[in-house]
């Protein structure tokens, strides 16, 4: 008995966390559960590639690449580059939602780091690199904002972020004196429709994004800390993790996010229009994120899957174009495909819908 | 001054605040015609508050008013011009159409089990799709009863009147207030927003007031459409493009908890008119330019959560003394 009690007393209990974290992380990574991961690719992907599809029996050439002035051209690029916002966003959300949260004031901020881009050059004397890191830094500050209401003083996501998406636009509104800036600046608007190796700048930046995310969240414990903080932020804290701080890191990196996405809107159209950058754009992106297949309660996430949902949601809307639809089917279809999405990830829905085709084949087999 | 009134005396002192300080400024600012103005200019969003209140209330959200009131103007333009209907059966059409979108809304929410916030997404996005589908443009309405209509109200001394639309409104807030406040249905709206899971062990119908709530919210928005038509006398698609963040926003001011469980109807009422004082102050200013208005109120929005927050905590640690 003593040596029992012995025993379990040298055993430190930070050993112990860092011993649960590391059989949570190995479950996680686990040959096992890869063919559940790969069907929690397999339905998004699937999705994107019947859209896809259906493009290219409307139009045949949708799948057709040109190679003009040192850099390809084509529908799917148009795609893939219009994306290139929504995409920076839904990044971002994907760890805010992963923590139970969701951050309406993406678009807003965008605005504002737009709004100071433009300012910036149309004053002039600001080289790019500093224009582009202040605008970083006004992003940050911005998720700072977010960070604190939410994580300490406890004001839920939804209503914290509220107030930025509020007021934001007046900030942006009130950089711009009610104007929008335009600035005339080759090398800054490079950043939205310049192209390098090919591929326009904003895919690369896209990527890039999606590379250093990918590496910081899941070649070190920040991702799996996040997942734990989203599916019980309390338990978390008591196995040793402290969740407002993750709280905090992910509205800030969210942030950062929203910034690179408003540099790129601003240098697209080479102006500041606070009134409509970046407009209703943080739907597109919690949207994505649910396509993606994450729930919004928190808990798993993943940077590629809501990239996938937001190439589904641009592909959506470039059938629809391609259709000869006209565009106020737009929103309709969007509409249903979303609820079709929602439903599917609903176990009842599933249940039904299984029950079904169970109906069918025993009536097919009595046949 | 019990503490479960502290945020609705608080926003009623800054409306009283407010309105002194416009009253001191301008000349003409304290006059019935203001008050009777202020009720008017936001009637149809005072009505789509009253239903977010109700939602709210019960822990849910309910993000697609805005649409709905963009939708029954378009439907009622529609059935009013090419479709020759009497405004009163267009509006006799409309409402339960709405009321049955809302119920669906509702049961996706009850018995799917899917979130009200991304529920309501996307019935934000299908309103406005079916909207633009009925018409891309504006629609205009042209019928004797909506002159008539324009025409009838209550003069008051001191250039004040309350036109139809604004009597309309009182009338659905004090029914609102009681259906809240005195009503089975109110009470099981905010047992529900307590807990919903004691709230189904206590016997409270928690899918049939679900349905309902969201049922009531659509019918509502629907009937700010109607009476946004009326300011506009025309529908369009476009119209009320994120009204259900000013009828959030207002909500909250008013000291109701996003939570669910706590708030009052008059404390909507108090929140609307203390968000449409700011515009009314801004108007009579002149030199102040409305990008202002937009950063008060979420500077007013800041205020008023970190002291429900401040609120709460204080309870709880009361509430921890005793047991």
């Amino acid at each position: 008995m003593r040596n029992e009690a012995t025993v379990l007393n040298s055993i430190n209990p930070e050993q112990l966390n860092a011993e649960k974290l590391q059989t949570a992380r190995q479950a996680r990574y686990s040959p096992g559960q890869s063919a559940h991961k790969f069907s929690l690719y397999l339905y998004p992907l699937v999705a994107l590639a019947l859209l896809l599809l259906v493009n290219l029996l409307l139009d045949p050439q949708f799948f057709s690449l040109q190679w003009q002035d040192g850099r390809l051209y084509g529908p799917l690029i148009d795609i893939v580059n219009r994306s290139a916002p929504v995409a920076l966003l839904a990044i971002g959300m994907s760890l805010v939602i992963a923590t139970g949260g969701i951050d309406l004031s993406v678009g807003a901020v965008m605005a504002i780091c737009g709004a100071v881009c433009a300012n910036l050059l149309v004053l002039g004397d600001w080289s790019i690199p500093a224009v582009l890191v202040i605008a970083v830094l006004t992003g940050l500050a911005c998720g700072l904002v977010n960070g604190v209401m939410v994580s300490y003083l406890g004001i839920q996501p939804i209503v914290a972020t509220l107030v930025l998406m509020v007021a934001g636009r007046g900030v942006a509104q009130l950089l711009n004196q009610g104007q929008i800036v335009t600035f005339q600046n080759p090398d800054f608007a490079a950043l939205g429709s310049g192209s390098f190796l090919g591929l326009p700048v904003p895919v690369w930046l896209v990527l890039l994004a999606l590379l250093i995310m990918q590496l910081l969240l899941r070649r070190t414990a920040l991702g799996l800390f996040i997942e734990a903080v989203g599916c019980n932020a309390k338990a978390s804290r008591y196995l040793g993790i402290d969740d407002r701080g993750i709280k905090l890191t992910v509205y800030l990196l969210t942030g950062g996010c929203a910034a690179l996405a408003g540099i790129i809107a601003t240098a697209d159209i080479q102006g500041s229009d606070a009134n409509n950058a970046g407009l209703w754009l943080e739907l597109d992106a919690i949207l994505a994120v649910v396509i993606g297949g994450a729930a919004l309660t928190g808990g798993r996430f993943s940077l590629p899957r809501a990239v996938i949902g937001v190439l589904i949601i641009q592909a959506l809307s470039t059938t629809i174009v391609v259709s000869g639809l006209p565009s106020k089917f737009n929103l309709l279809i969007k509409a249903l495909v979303i609820l079709l999405v929602l439903m599917l990830q609903s176990e009842l829905f599933r249940h039904q819908l299984k029950s079904l085709f169970s109906v069918g084949k025993l009536r097919g087999g009595k046949a | 001054m019990s503490r479960t009134y502290l945020p609705l005396w608080i926003t009623f002192a800054l409306v009283l605040l407010m309105f002194g300080a416009g009253a001191s400024q301008f000349d003409g600012f304290a006059s019935l015609r203001v008050v009777t103005n202020l009720i008017s200019d936001n009637a149809f969003l005072l009505v789509t508050a009253l239903g977010m209140t109700l939602v709210i209330l019960s822990g849910g959200i309910d993000l697609s008013v805005g649409s709905v009131i963009a939708l029954s103007g378009v439907a009622a333009a529609l059935l009013i011009g090419p479709y020759q209907c009497h405004p009163l059966l267009a509006f006799a059409l409309i409402l339960p159409c709405a009321a049955l979108f809302g119920a669906g809304m509702g049961a996706l929410i009850q018995y799917y089990q899917l979130q009200p916030f991304i529920v309501t997404l996307a019935g934000m996005f299908l309103a406005r799709g079916v909207a633009t589908l009925l018409s891309e443009e504006s629609v205009a309405i042209e019928h004797p009863f909506y002159d008539a209509v324009a025409e009838f109200g209550l003069e008051l001394p001191d250039g004040g009147w309350l036109g139809a639309t604004s009597l309309l409104t009182i009338a659905l807030v004090l029914l609102m207030l009681v259906l809240t406040h005195y009503s089975r249905f109110g009470s099981y709206v905010y047992a529900l927003g307590g807990n919903s899971q004691s709230a189904q062990l206590m016997g409270v119908p928690v899918a049939r007031t679900t349905i309902l709530l969201y049922a009531s919210s659509s019918m509502l928005a629907a009937m700010a459409g109607i009476i946004f038509s009326f300011y506009t006398y025309s529908g369009y698609a476009l119209a009320a493009v994120g009204v259900e963040l000013d009828a959030i926003a207002a909500v909250v001011i008013g000291g109701t908890l996003l939570t669910g469980g706590s708030g009052f109807i008059i404390g909507t009422v108090l929140g609307v008119l203390l968000m449409g004082l700011i515009q009314t102050y801004i108007n009579f200013d002149g030199s102040l330019s409305s990008w202002w208005s937009k950063i008060v109120i979420g500077a007013l929005l800041f205020f008023f959560i970190a002291l429900q927050k401040l609120l709460s905590k204080k309870l709880q640690n009361k509430a921890g003394g005793r047991a």
